[in-house]
């Protein structure tokens, strides 16, 4: 592994990343030369309308989306190379999805510990202990026997961003993780997350929760036509916007 | 009170039908130890369908992984030689998947028999060959559909954990793929403890043979024939009770 990389240096450095395909309407350009570096404990928050290569930009950083062009570079390492192993770098980017994704076959303890017993080598007890203290963490530990069919839209978020931290990630990606849930569940899963990004962990988040995104977010990307078209922090860009699209995205959704 | 008026030679008639079938019972079944025909038919046909299924199981499983393996991630995989080995193997399953299921089992029967193992002695081996390799193609659609039913989302939260392909088939997608195929598998071994009645074909003495020969023997058609079609109902029947109580175990899991 690279050398520890200390707060407020580069984590996650892009340069120039696309994804261009064809399909019937023509040449798509998903990504458009993206260019951004994610530091250490930075909560960076990335809005744009629905098309505008956001969620696309956030699934290329651990290769869910495989990108056409461009370079990323995780800890040191060139995610895009065939030389590095992408399953031992994805240990190390977890991941947020919008519908949850948790296993319906398995128990929320057996959800949160089977990466970390089967790719960590973690023994039971200690997977089911590191388990445990994250389910405090969040209020449920009292739901560790349960399945996930049994649990609300808002704890089954819930369980989805402690599943991930039981891999004790160094970043961790948020594919619109409120979007699915109903109304009233969305601050619970948003206060998980602010939690979390005061005990300095790195996060990425696509989101449209624009509260969350002036109050926890130290940079936000704008992105439209998978371009980035404005960055900055929450008061520069909600406060001060410079871009007609973006100052027209915000008079929506404001 | 009630009375009954019962004529006579109704009951007659009864008794005479009763001592009749006794008769025919005795001759098709006990007579010569006949019954043996069909116990060792039975036998024989359950060797046969246990072999094919776990050779239709292994065949399936096989075939339905590069099948999907092939159609899931064909696109990601960059141009090499790995490429161009899942494109061969694909290549193979679909055709072996489009003359088994193109033809009909007898035929596959008589030329495995006939022509290609036309040297062996071994029947039986032939025809758990021919069955297992005919029920693995419908199995190998069967898992396919499975696998493919499984919400895309459960593969991408395997693979942002750090699981690679393989793990992420083993622990994830083929676990919950089995809960929902299960009526379908179930279905289709039903299917090939029927089909297996054609082994009489190359001259196989399974459960149908069996009761043909009776027949042969005593020229009396029914009785015989009356037996082995109870013979499968019951194994049917039991099995399918096994799978229901199979089922209920796996939805348990889940409430």
């Amino acid at each position: 592994m690279s050398a520890e990389i200390k707060t407020g240096e580069v984590l996650i450095s892009v340069k120039d990343l696309a994804k261009h395909y064809k399909n019937k309407a023509g040449e798509i350009h998903a990504l458009d030369g993206i260019t951004t570096d994610i530091k250490k404990g930075e909560v960076l928050v990335i809005i744009g309308p629905s098309g505008s290569g956001k969620s696309t930009f956030l699934r290329s950083l651990n290769l869910l989306e495989r990108p056409t062009g461009g370079t990323i570079t995780f800890e040191g390492q060139d995610v895009m190379s065939p030389k590095n192993d992408i399953n031992k770098l994805r240990q190390k980017m977890g991941m947020v999805f919008q519908h949850f994704n948790l296993f319906p076959h398995l128990t929320i303890m057996d959800n949160m510990t089977l990466a970390p017993r089967k790719l960590l080598k973690m023994s039971q007890a200690d997977a089911e202990k590191k388990a445990l203290q994250l389910l405090e963490r969040v209020g449920l530990q009292d739901r560790a026997d349960t399945y996930p069919s049994q649990l609300s839209g808002g704890q089954k978020q819930r369980i989805a961003i402690v599943r991930a931290l039981c891999m004790s990630p160094d970043v961790l990606l948020f594919d619109e993780p409120t979007s699915a849930l109903d109304p009233e569940m969305v601050g619970e899963v948003l206060d998980v997350m602010k939690d979390l990004a005061k005990t300095g962990m790195t996060m990425a988040v696509v989101t449209h929760e624009m509260g969350f995104a002036k109050e926890v977010a130290s940079r936000v990307i704008f992105m439209d036509a998978g371009k980035i078209v404005e960055e900055g922090t929450p008061e520069e860009i909600f406060d001060n916007p410079q871009n007609e699209r973006l100052k027209t995205f915000l008079a929506k959704v404001l | 009170m009630f009375y009954c008026k019962v004529d006579y030679r109704v009951l007659l008639s009864f008794s005479d039908w009763l001592n009749k079938w006794k008769d025919r019972l005795y001759l098709n079944f006990v007579a010569s130890g006949r019954y043996k025909y069909l116990l060792r038919g039975l036998w024989m046909t359950l060797r046969i369908t246990f072999f094919a299924v776990l050779l239709g199981i292994a065949l399936g499983v096989v075939a339905a992984i590069i099948r999907s393996t092939h159609d899931k991630i064909i696109e990601e995989i960059r141009p090499g030689f790995g490429k161009f080995l899942l494109r061969f193997f694909n290549l193979i399953v679909k055709l072996y998947l489009t003359i088994i299921r193109g033809t009909p089992v007898v035929v596959q029967l008589m030329i495995m028999y006939y022509v290609i193992f036309a040297s062996s002695t071994n029947a039986m081996m032939v025809a758990i060959l021919a069955f297992g390799i005919n029920s693995g193609a419908y199995v190998a659609e069967i898992i396919r559909s499975g696998i493919m039913s499984i919400d895309p989302g459960q593969f991408e939260a395997g693979r942002s954990l750090g699981f690679n392909y393989i793990q992420t088939m083993i622990y994830i997608i083929i676990p919950q793929a089995i809960k929902n195929i299960l009526p379908a598998l179930a279905n289709e071994f039903i299917v090939l403890i029927k089909e297996t009645s054609v082994s009489g074909y190359v001259g196989i003495m399974e459960l149908t043979r069996g009761g043909d020969v009776i027949r042969s023997r005593t020229f009396d058609a029914f009785p015989p024939l009356l037996a082995v079609a109870i013979i499968y109902l019951i194994i049917v029947v039991f099995f399918t009770k096994l799978v229901s109580m199979l089922e209920r175990r796996m939805r348990n899991s889940e409430r």
